[in-house]
């Protein structure tokens, strides 16, 4: 790791003010992406401001017909949470299934949104869900949030500082692991929104990041079963190909786990 | 250079590094505490993990910055004296090392492991708990079978404190 000065925010504007001040400064939330990065050596901030501290970063709240999770949340809390297996189990269980227990210990939903991983969990929940971030400026929606591969609608030295999921009145999420890392080789999160409306998201997938999936939505909206999807094609088109798969068997995936999140749904 | 102050196994310790530094490079360098192994140094095979505030982490992920403050347990501090820690003792009776190294790591993310799931704990679940630890011996079995048995020793040693 190259040298760096680490500073500890005690508050967001804290933060915020100590971000500005730096050449070339990066938050650290629960560091399990950012740090193995700087150990690569493939990112160098002059300075690495926390935010892992900040209690007004920490914690969930459930009111009405939203959950609400502050953005330096681990995902061992949100696995855990009573409040959050109540009324969004599919969350709960994508927290559950994140890296391994040292890593959702650490690991943050702020942190995961902000580097928006092609194969990270959250962003298929906080798409098909249609939760808002907000962060120290403004509320950014779900569809304005993503800008594809590794890239948010955050301006530099914004910060997260919670996510509100509107409670649906289903939502199931399936995901075929990689076996090493833990990451999503494809995930998929299935919601019916309390209006009816069915929203679906794939990560691990498409290669601008997490995507929405029309002809899933449409074939649940016909029917909200897995067989439903049995005369499905998704196209391969724009999928990514790596050595762990090809564009052909993640769309493949994204069908299969597609029906699996139908099945485990509630 | 900053000054991180820290509790490591129950002793309260100063010590200056530089930002950059690990938990990891802070315990087994300037503390001396080598039981905590570095072994991928990438956060996926778990020989580093160690307790900080209670929580079984990868010390190889955290800035020393980072514990400022923290609660931290390493394998040295699980032992009373020269009676092993019924994990400790678990892995030595049903031979559940074989070269070593992922040990500690094992150990701790173990003790974790039935803290948190109690009485409750059956081998699907030891197995699926311990992703985060890479034995590469490939001596997965007794290693289960060894946490299974200290969850056992463990709750005897709770009900009769």
């Amino acid at each position: 790791m190259y040298e760096t000065n680490y500073h500890r925010a005690s508050s967001v504007a804290d933060a915020a003010a100590t971000f500005a001040k730096g050449s070339e400064s990066k938050f650290l939330a629960g560091g399990q992406t950012l740090l193995p990065v700087m150990k690569q050596r493939l990112a160098s901030p002059s300075d690495v401001i926390d935010l892992s501290k900040l209690q007004e970063l920490i914690g969930i709240e459930v009111s009405g017909d939203t959950v609400t999770i502050k953005a330096a949340t681990p995902h061992y809390d949100v696995s855990q949470s009573d409040a959050v297996r109540k009324a969004i189990p599919a969350l709960a269980h994508l927290a559950s299934m994140i890296g391994d227990p040292a890593v959702r210990y650490r690991g943050t939903i702020g942190g995961s949104l902000a580097n928006n991983d092609p194969a990270a969990d959250y962003p298929a929940a906080v798409l098909a869900l249609g939760a808002t971030v907000k962060t120290n400026k403004r509320s950014i929606s779900a569809e304005d949030f993503f800008k594809g591969l590794f890239s948010t609608a955050l301006e530099d030295g914004e910060i997260i500082t919670q996510v509100a999921f509107p409670v649906p009145a289903k939502a199931g999420y399936a995901k075929m692991r990689h076996p090493a890392s833990r990451f999503a080789l494809t995930g998929v999160f299935v919601a019916q929104t309390k209006s009816g409306d069915i929203r679906v998201a794939a990560t691990g997938a498409s290669q601008s990041g997490v995507m929405r999936v029309p002809a899933i939505e449409q074939a649940l909206k016909a029917n909200w079963s897995p067989s439903a999807l049995d005369s499905v094609t998704i196209s391969a088109s724009g999928l990514l190909a790596d050595i762990h798969g090809s564009a052909d068997y993640r769309a493949n995936l994204v069908k299969v786990m597609g029906q699996r999140a139908v099945a485990a749904a509630s | 250079m900053s000054t991180v102050k820290l509790t490591v196994n129950g002793r309260a310790v100063s010590v200056d590094v530089e930002d950059r530094t690990l938990l990891v490079h802070l315990l087994r360098e300037n503390l001396n505490l080598t039981g905590t192994h570095v072994g991928c140094d990438t956060s996926q095979c778990g020989a580093c993990v160690v307790h900080v505030d209670g929580r079984a982490v990868k010390s190889c992920t955290m800035l020393a910055g980072q514990a400022a403050g923290s609660n931290v347990t390493t394998i040295e501090g699980l032992a009373k004296g020269d009676e092993l820690h019924p994990m400790q003792a678990a892995f030595r009776d049903n031979h559940g090392l074989q070269c070593g190294y992922c040990t500690p790591g094992m150990i701790m993310s173990a003790v974790d492991i039935v803290h948190r799931h109690g009485g409750k704990l059956d081998e699907e679940t030891v197995r699926h708990e311990l992703e985060g630890n890479i034995c590469r011996c490939t001596g997965y079995h007794n290693i289960v079978k060894a946490v299974l048995d200290a969850a056992g020793r463990m709750k005897v040693a709770q009900a009769a404190e």
